[in-house]
């Protein structure tokens, strides 16, 4: 059975099962009796464990290390995409297929409604139970799934309805199969293709942004982030592995890599966090998704206004100005003085 | 050929043992020792087995532009450390004085057979060649100026590092930035061609080097998305012996052609000429 708690939250895993054991406890009359005797008010000391918790919880969640926010966002218990799509999407309907030869579950795609309009969602998928797992190839895309998505998005921009897509992905896959049947080209072709899809395209990293394979989804109009998602080049394990030729040294490569939500707004590559509930998504997901359907709905209405040309422009620059360079070449244009003769004219 | 194998030999060694400053050198596939001269005049290319030692992007340019012509553009931009990367700054600051190069890859003007194009050669030795926020940029910028001067992009990659950890997810936009450009460079309908050096790895292929409306590339070169190292799981059975070669890729669909570093400024001018010649609407449209 899968440890569903992270050594971090282990814990507040104690103290929740006291709770239980305490509440389960207080619904015996023979015990209530004894405690009743002993003059032991249970429910007070439910609520001091309670509070004892939150101040818990809120203890380790507003300081997690890089590395906590990886497990973290690797959590057997976060929600997924389609646990988002149920509540925050109407009348999805799955689309399946590359056209070619193949459907990949590792991303998912369809048709939905979102607060009444027509959109086209997105995203890869992840898996609790093991055979799901493996049919999901733990969120890994294929070649087929990146051609899927492509082939969703081109169709979006057809019929003009916005594009959502979920990123949750620890990297794309990277086997011979995959090799074989062009996993860069896919992801290459996917990242030029999508600068030119003329339709809004709004991004969230909701869990793990592995590298190209996350990327390759990711060229949207706003890039959101859930608090405790990572976004990385490499993952920790792998840089670990070239920096100091030790896979254990994954905290350190987390630390080094700077893959936090907080790192990746401070460059510039995310639009906004997204804050989640205290405890992380998993604990309640229900209030999550309202955080996201506050921002879809904001951020929609936002790009909405934009022509096609000037989103693809916007685009097309938002993409082309990432990274930090320095350039001694580079003149910037002096502040314009303000041109007298004509303000006289007015 | 030891496939995938520069990642696990040192490569400080590596690059120490392909820099034919000696009398002699050694061929790391064939283990043929040779006199450096001899290689040499073959292009640096084994006499033997014909493996294609790497090349240094000045080497390389010299080999396929047309002599003098090349007139290198964005020379000074120069990378940061904008994570404050464990040792990043020295490594930049050895791989410069190393190479005396500012990053890994020069672009410019140049001529090849007489044909104008822009082109950016890699260089293995600045760091693996990574793409960092400086090769990025000045793709992008060679890419911009292509679409803006109508000139041909050809960009020769020489990539083993993919993009650079150093800089963390700035070096994984730069795969978006180098693909955005791209897109440009299609949408203008300027050719954009590719030569796949060894080695050329990760968001290097996956990005702006598969996206070339050709692409090339040198006999037994290194190619592929993931490095040995970064990935612990199992690659997938049994691997062919040439695996994540241009032999595989070109098996596989991904390149057009292999062509061997003597018939490459050829191939190139030739290709160049075939795109440069108006095509069947240009007299309507004009």
């Amino acid at each position: 059975m899968l440890n569903k708690h992270l050594d971090f939250e282990k814990e507040i895993g104690e103290l929740d099962a006291l709770i239980a054991e305490l509440k389960h406890l207080s619904t015996d009359p023979s015990v209530r009796a004894d405690a009743a005797t002993k003059q032991i008010d249970i429910e007070a000391r439910i609520a001091e464990i309670e509070a004892l918790r939150q101040e818990k919880l809120c203890q380790i969640f507003s300081n997690l290390t890089p590395w906590q926010k990886v497990q973290m966002a690797r959590h057997v218990e976060r929600p997924y995409t389609l646990d988002y799509l149920r509540i925050l999407f109407q009348d999805f309907l799955e689309l399946h297929g590359d056209r070619i030869n193949a459907d990949d579950a590792a991303i998912v795609g369809g048709l939905a409604k979102f607060g009444g309009q027509s959109v086209v969602v997105i995203g890869h998928q992840k898996a609790r139970d093991l055979k799901e797992r493996q049919l999901r190839n733990f969120g890994s895309a294929r070649p087929a799934g990146f051609r899927k998505a492509l082939r969703l998005m081109q169709m979006a921009q057809k019929f003009k309805k916005p594009i959502f897509v979920f990123v949750d992905t620890p990297a794309a896959e990277a086997n011979l199969m995959a090799e074989e049947e062009g996993i860069s080209r896919t992801i290459a072709l996917c990242l030029q293709e999508m600068v030119l899809i003329s339709v809004p395209i709004i991004v969230v990293v909701i869990g793990e942004g592995g590298s190209g394979g996350a990327l390759g989804i990711a060229v949207g109009d706003k890039i959101l982030m859930l608090e405790h998602a990572v976004y990385s080049v490499i993952p920790p394990e792998g840089c670990a592995a070239i920096l100091w030729n030790d896979r254990t040294r994954a905290a350190d490569a987390s630390d080094a890599l700077k893959l936090t939500a907080q790192h990746a707004l401070e460059f510039g590559i995310i639009d906004e966090i997204l804050p989640e509930p205290l405890g992380g998504a998993h604990r309640n997901v229900g209030e999550m998704a309202e955080t996201l359907r506050e921002a879809f709905t904001r951020t929609l209405a936002e790009l909405q206004r934009y022509s096609a040309d000037i989103l693809l422009e916007n685009r097309y620059q938002k993409f082309r100005n990432l990274g930090m360079w320095d350039d001694p070449a580079l003149v910037l244009p002096e502040t314009p003085k303000p041109r007298r003769t004509r303000t006289r004219k007015e | 050929m030891n496939r995938g194998g520069w990642f696990r030999r040192s490569p400080r060694s590596k690059a120490a043992a392909d820099v034919p400053d000696g009398l002699w050198i050694k061929c790391p596939r064939c283990e043929d020792i040779g006199f450096a001269k001899d290689v040499e005049r073959n292009l640096n290319v084994c006499l033997k087995c014909n493996y294609h030692h790497k090349l240094r992007a000045k080497e390389r340019l010299a080999l396929m532009v047309d002599e003098g012509s090349f007139e290198e553009m964005d020379a000074e931009v120069k990378a940061l450390d904008p994570l404050g990367f464990p040792d990043y700054g020295d490594k930049i600051t050895r791989a410069r004085t190393n190479t005396g190069l500012t990053d890994a890859i020069l672009t410019g003007y140049a001529r090849i057979a007489e044909q104008s194009l822009i082109i950016g050669v890699a260089d293995f030795a600045f760091m693996g060649g990574s793409m960092g926020s400086v090769v990025g940029e000045k793709i992008a910028r060679a890419m911009e100026k292509g679409v803006k001067d109508r000139l041909p992009v050809v960009l020769i990659t020489a990539n083993g590092g993919g993009a650079r950890m150093q800089e963390g997810l700035l070096s994984l936009m730069q795969m978006a930035k180098t693909s955005a450009a791209s897109a440009r460079l299609g949408q203008a309908g300027v050719p954009y061609i590719v030569v796949l050096t060894d080695p050329t790895m990760a968001g290097v292929f996956a990005s702006y080097a598969s996206l070339g409306d050709v692409i090339l590339a040198e006999p037994g070169a290194l190619i592929g998305f993931a490095g040995r190292r970064v990935g612990n799981q199992d690659l997938g059975g049994k691997l062919p012996d040439d695996f994540q070669t241009s032999e595989f890729q070109w098996r596989s669909g991904q390149i057009d052609r292999i062509v061997p570093r003597k018939e490459l400024k050829e191939t190139l001018g030739t290709l160049l000429a075939f795109f440069a010649e108006e095509g069947v609407h240009a007299q309507q449209t004009s």
